[in-house]
């Protein structure tokens, strides 16, 4: 049996009146990738979301049931919403580096959170190794992080994500605004990252889906239809309604 | 055919109405520059006026006109700029913010003179701070918040929300968010706003009449509470009140060129801020 490390029990997402999550019970298991497809307004970046509190940003965002990192209750308004920020990264669709330099761009996020400045250094480099963007930049990171490549980019806010040690990484469709080959290697990293992080990404593109995930979750129209391992939902889905979608007959 | 002759005719339009605007733009100018350029010399702007203001130059009216810039900046810029980050990163959309925002936006269309009145009434009197440069700033300060509110917030609303995004998923909280990626960001539209209105504000004559302008001081005022001189009362003052107009005509024109350049200058130095903030993202 897997160990879980992140889950969603029973959970309702609501904005306004109108209700986008509809009762999804979900258990991520701890250091694999975890993909959540669906057609889109389906709620599976809605569902990701979640996870670390970005709702909170939205007025008419109401949320209800238990969500949970570890044994942590991710909505206890006891726990402070930056420090699970920390323990649970995101990657956005579109890179969004910081109007700041490449090095600032990481050092950044370990300034906010105390790190002792001695260290800051190392870490922002072992970031960039293990993101595989050191030897790219490496003579430049003095350099605007704008003015990188949008692959570039994209890699240099994994790094930025993967440099404060989270223990989950939620990915928003990252590779839907870059072209084929850094997707490839973004894919690639996404493999390697999954030794040490718990990752789920939301994605649109069933290849991609089918080469990284270990377990899928379809979602339709707010509801989890079914989540199963990768070769279940691809080969053997139990639904009609997932057969279909990665058949590619809707969606 | 008939496509080409309209988009050449739309295009007549367009380049004729941006001709005749730089035109009159560039007429004011000539008029201006022409006339008044040869009484600025080095004693025109360096020395006291004298000889009931037919001679001498204009300095205490150019300090004078700094330092009302600088506290009206000092007051307007942090208050303008604060409320503007409040109404659009904190207040959460309601019937009060848009009544806040709306009465705004009222207050930018009040005529200058009524500031006037309400600085004379507020800080002269019942703040007791009397005639003087504080007064007069305090009031142009009031008359300039509300476009520095609403240009702040333009800025800050074309900051796309991924950005605030970036940093908040990595932790910050949302203070951190705006004041390390937010406003840098925002920062060259809120200078491009703050430097218009302070222009039009180094420029208003009606606050500063009734709350601490004086025509002419004996010396110079140094302190923030004596009256002072300012360049847009002493070109009113030459132009229309002074005994002998005919005579002080061209330290009228000197005024008004001293005062255009002064404004460019603004101008210059919020252009190479912007420049250099550019080059750095």
């Amino acid at each position: 049996m897997d160990e879980i490390k992140l889950s969603a029990h029973a959970l309702n997402l609501y904005f306004g009146n109108k209700k986008i999550l509809k009762n999804i019970n979900i258990d991520f298991p701890k250091n694999q990738v975890t993909s959540l497809i669906g057609p889109s307004g389906c709620g599976k970046s809605t569902l990701l979301r979640s996870f670390n509190r970005m709702h909170d940003l939205s007025p008419d965002a109401r949320i209800e049931g238990t969500l949970k990192l570890d044994e942590l209750d991710i909505y206890d308004q006891k726990n402070s919403v930056t420090e699970i920020r920390k323990r649970i990264g995101m990657v956005f669709q579109k890179p969004n580096p910081l109007p700041k330099t490449i090095y600032e761009n990481l050092s950044y996020a370990l300034n906010i959170h105390k790190f002792p400045k001695n260290e800051i250094p190392q870490l922002v480099e072992s970031a960039l190794k293990e993101s595989y963007l050191w030897e790219e930049v490496k003579d430049e990171l003095k350099k605007p992080a704008v003015k990188l490549s949008g692959g570039q980019q994209q890699r240099l806010c994994i790094a930025r994500t993967v440099v404060l040690r989270p223990e989950v990484i939620l990915m928003d469709e990252p590779c839907s605004a870059l072209d084929p080959i850094s997707s490839h290697k973004i894919e690639e990293l996404i493999m390697i990252l999954k030794k040490n992080y718990t990752i789920v990404i939301v994605t649109h593109n069933m290849q991609q889906a089918q080469r990284i995930s270990d377990k899928v979750g379809f979602m339709y129209l707010g509801e989890l239809v079914e989540f199963d391992t990768a070769d279940n939902i691809f080969k053997n889905p139990a639904n009609e309604l997932t057969k279909n979608y990665v058949g590619g007959h809707f969606g | 055919m008939k496509k080409k002759t309209r988009s050449f005719f739309n295009w007549i339009l367009l380049a004729g109405s941006t001709i005749i605007v730089c035109l009159f733009l560039g007429i004011i100018l000539f008029d201006i520059f022409s006339k008044g350029l040869s009484s600025i010399t080095w004693n025109f702007i360096s020395a006291l006026p004298s000889d009931g203001m037919t001679k001498g130059g204009i300095f205490p009216a150019i300090i004078g006109t700094i330092l009302l810039t600088f506290i009206t900046t000092l007051f307007a810029v942090p208050f303008g700029v604060a409320c503007a980050v409040y109404l659009n990163e904190y207040a959460r959309p309601s019937v009060l913010t848009n009544i806040i925002r709306a009465s705004i936006r009222n207050l930018a269309g009040i005529p200058s003179i009524i500031y006037g009145l309400f600085g004379l009434a507020l800080f002269v009197q019942a703040f007791k701070l009397g005639t003087s440069v504080l007064s007069a700033g305090l009031t142009l300060g009031l008359l300039s918040l509300p476009y520095i509110i609403t240009t702040t917030e333009e800025a800050l609303k074309r900051i796309p929300n991924s950005m605030r995004e970036a940093t908040l998923a990595l932790g910050a909280t949302q203070f951190e968010t705006i004041k390390d990626v937010v406003l840098p960001k925002a920062l060259p539209g809120i200078l491009t706003g703050v430097i218009l209105t302070l222009s039009r504000a180094a420029g208003e004559t009606a606050p500063i009449l009734f709350t601490g302008v004086a025509f002419y001081i004996n010396g110079l005022s140094t302190s923030i509470n004596q009256e002072f001189m300012a360049l847009p009362y002493h070109l009113y003052m030459l132009s229309t009140q002074h005994q002998s107009i005919e005579q002080v005509r061209p330290l009228a024109y000197g005024t008004a060129s001293v005062l255009i350049l002064l404004v460019f200058m603004f101008n210059i130095i919020a252009f190479y801020i912007r420049f250099k903030h550019r080059s750095q993202d």
